[in-house]
């Protein structure tokens, strides 16, 4: 199993790694990639977000959730790259990774690599909008529930 | 003991890291906030609503119950928003 993992301020190249998981013995690829959303709100706009994390445990905790998902689907490779710094509305934030001999394998993992990274990762959100506002993210329940799921 | 803070903890206190020696009766990480909540306003904003935050131990999520002993790192923050 490879596994391969970045935290880092710079984009990245979707299709770049979805060929570095194509590898001898693959039966499907399977990939998350979350971008920044424009707000829904009419009032502001959007205007960056910027990603905060904790160097060190970042990587600590992202590696076990990935270890998780080794030990429970076949897969041969696995991939999660997570951005840091400040985003602009429809940049890259995060891509998630899963090689397999099976599909259902792949896309589970993925659902599960996308679903832990947002509750147990240490990343916060912080939103700027053009009426000079700035706001903290607040963790959602929602979240929490999608991660439970897999328990 | 190494005090990392991050997100609106760390504005609210006003620093992103501190040195502390607490003494010997601060032993969990409940009486840790309790008595960083006494060193100042902005540390008292900070852990005013203990239900918004969250610790590590040396990069470990624990609860509030965990002991300090033998560790060298504590970190405090708001619930993560990653992803």
């Amino acid at each position: 199993m490879m596994r391969r993992l970045l935290v880092q301020a710079a984009d990245f190249d979707p299709g770049a790694e979805l060929a570095s998981l194509g590898q001898p013995g693959v039966g499907g690829i399977a990939s998350f990639i979350g971008i920044v959303r424009d707000t829904p709100d009419q009032a502001r706009r959007l205007v960056a977000l910027t990603l905060e994390h904790y160097p060190g445990m970042t990587e600590t905790e992202i590696e076990r959730i990935m270890a998780k998902a080794e030990a429970r689907w076949a897969l041969t490779r696995c991939t999660v790259i997570h951005r840091f710094g400040r985003l602009r509305p429809g940049e890259r934030i995060v891509f998630v990774g899963a090689a397999s001999p099976h599909r259902t394998a792949a896309l589970q993992a993925v659902a599960y690599l996308i679903d832990w990274l947002k509750t147990s990762a240490p990343f916060w959100k912080m939103e700027a909008f053009d009426t000079g506002e700035r706001e903290w993210v607040a963790a959602r329940a929602v979240d929490a529930a999608a991660a439970a799921r897999w328990d | 003991m190494k005090l990392v803070y991050f997100a609106w903890i760390r504005e609210k206190i006003g620093a992103a890291e501190e040195q502390i020696s607490p003494p010997a009766e601060v032993k969990t990480v409940r009486d840790l906030m309790t008595w960083l909540s006494a060193r100042g306003p902005g540390h008292a904003a900070a852990f005013a609503d203990a239900k918004r935050v969250r610790c590590a131990l040396d990069r470990e999520f624990v609860t509030w119950d965990a002991g300090l002993e033998g560790a060298t790192e504590v970190a405090f923050f708001p619930p993560v928003t990653g992803g």
